[in-house]
């Protein structure tokens, strides 16, 4: 049982990173990761809001909206699931609204850490994206939870990544036309390249 | 120029929300191995921006400015489910392979950042026009990276066929570099490259300039 989750784990890092593999929250990760130590703070964030919103996401989702989940209120043909998009973004928006009052409030340390990253988390597409994508691979609440997690770390290890990159870049002489975002653009793109040799690993 | 007109074309060129902005690229990337798809793409999404920017800018003087990010994006969610919708009732086959990308223009930054950054001080009709303007310097750039990958990709466009492939007894080889999305990186980067070369105020300025070689100004000092 464990190996199983362990591998779950592992997949959702490497194989299906969600930056890499499936280019989500792209913008944030271009526009973050000039240095290392705010993409780290980004990263952390990414991990946090990950592993809550993805089970509270599937928990929803398994007993509101899929088709028949209401049995338990009585109505045993319900099809709520094209309320899902508006579900999950809200839940997502709310939590992180939450997560920020909460850490200003009890954890400062942490609220100093993570605060001015906390707003940019709602729109990045990353995070609504691994609740889609838990939904479409159907997942139950444990492995959400993993997944979640996973997807996060995978996140922001892609990131934490691109900045080493980038803090050495600053140094390289680049073409006036190519500083920047160009270059930038083209480092992503070899990333990927590179990311693409864990595709089929079975563990 | 009139500034309506500055509104609109503004963002194709000068102020692109790819190149320039940095927004909205995750769906960039993954819908453009086929145009068909990808102009799909930039309709939903020129839809969609066109009527946020339209539906913020009537009612921002009825928001309270501490829950706006939940309207706006309240907005977006509808207007999303709506072009959803609409896509998988009248093509349904498209709608299986960019579904997912479609379902994330929510999260697309553009049609937020419009919507906070324009609609929230500027009128209907001005905002309209910039949602518009927005929506089209994206589709540019989808296009643009749509066609080069097709073209090199699967010698077709639209899907008909124009460099036939040795699979189906041509001549022509398929570039799989092309199919795999990592490539539309590479064609955005160089596109940028194209882009800031002929409009040189976007250059950014390097954070360390490298010294030229010694020996090369001593030579121009003794060619001087």
């Amino acid at each position: 049982m464990f190996e199983y989750y362990l591998n779950l784990f592992i997949t959702a890092v490497f194989i299906e990173n969600i930056a890499l593999a499936y280019f989500l929250g792209m913008c944030t990760f271009l526009a973050i990761s000039k240095s290392i130590k705010a993409a780290g703070g980004l990263g952390m964030a990414v991990i946090v809001v990950l592993t809550i919103t993805v089970p509270i996401n599937n928990f929803i989702y398994l007993n509101f909206l899929k088709p028949g989940a209401l049995s338990w209120m009585g109505i045993p043909n319900s099809d709520l699931e094209f309320v899902g998009l508006i579900t999950y973004i809200g839940i997502i928006a709310a939590v992180v609204q939450i997560l920020e009052m909460f850490l200003d409030k009890y954890v400062p340390i942490l609220y100093n850490a993570l605060g001015s990253f906390l707003p940019l988390i709602t729109v990045n597409c990353a995070i609504l994206g691994a609740s889609l994508f838990m939904v479409e691979r159907s997942y139950t609440f444990t492995e959400s939870i993993v997944y979640g997690f996973g997807a996060g770390a995978g996140w922001a290890l892609a990131i934490l990544a691109l900045a080493g990159v980038r803090e050495r870049l600053k140094y390289a002489d680049v073409p006036e036309g190519l500083q920047g975002l160009g270059i930038t653009f083209i480092t992503v793109g070899l990333m990927c390249f590179a990311f693409m040799s864990f595709g089929g690993i079975i563990l | 120029m009139s500034k309506s007109r500055e509104i609109l074309l503004n963002p194709i060129f000068n102020d692109n929300p790819i190149a320039l902005q940095i927004l909205g690229i995750c769906s960039a990337l993954a819908v453009t191995t086929n145009l068909y798809p990808t102009l799909l793409m930039c309709i939903a999404l020129t839809a969609v921006i066109c009527l946020s920017n339209l539906i913020v800018s009537v009612i921002r003087n009825q928001i309270p400015t501490n829950v706006r990010m939940i309207v706006q994006i309240t907005i977006i969610a509808s207007l999303v489910v709506l072009v959803d919708e609409l896509l998988k009732a009248y093509d349904y086959e498209t709608s299986k392979t960019i579904g997912v990308f479609v379902a994330l223009i929510v999260t697309n930054c553009i049609v937020m950042g419009r919507a906070e950054a324009f609609a929230m001080q500027n009128g209907p009709w001005l905002s309209f026009l910039d949602g518009l303007g927005n929506g089209l310097g994206y589709s540019l750039i989808l296009i643009v990276v749509a066609t080069i990958r097709e073209f090199l990709g699967s010698g077709s466009l639209f899907g008909y066929e124009i460099l036939v492939l040795t699979q189906n007894g041509g001549w022509y080889l398929g570039n799989n570099y092309m199919v795999l999305s990592s490539s539309s990186f590479l064609i955005i980067g160089l596109f940028i490259w194209l882009l800031r070369s002929w409009k040189t105020e976007q250059i950014e300025e390097p954070e360390y300039k490298v010294a030229r070689n010694n020996l090369e100004t001593k030579e121009a000092g003794t060619r001087v």
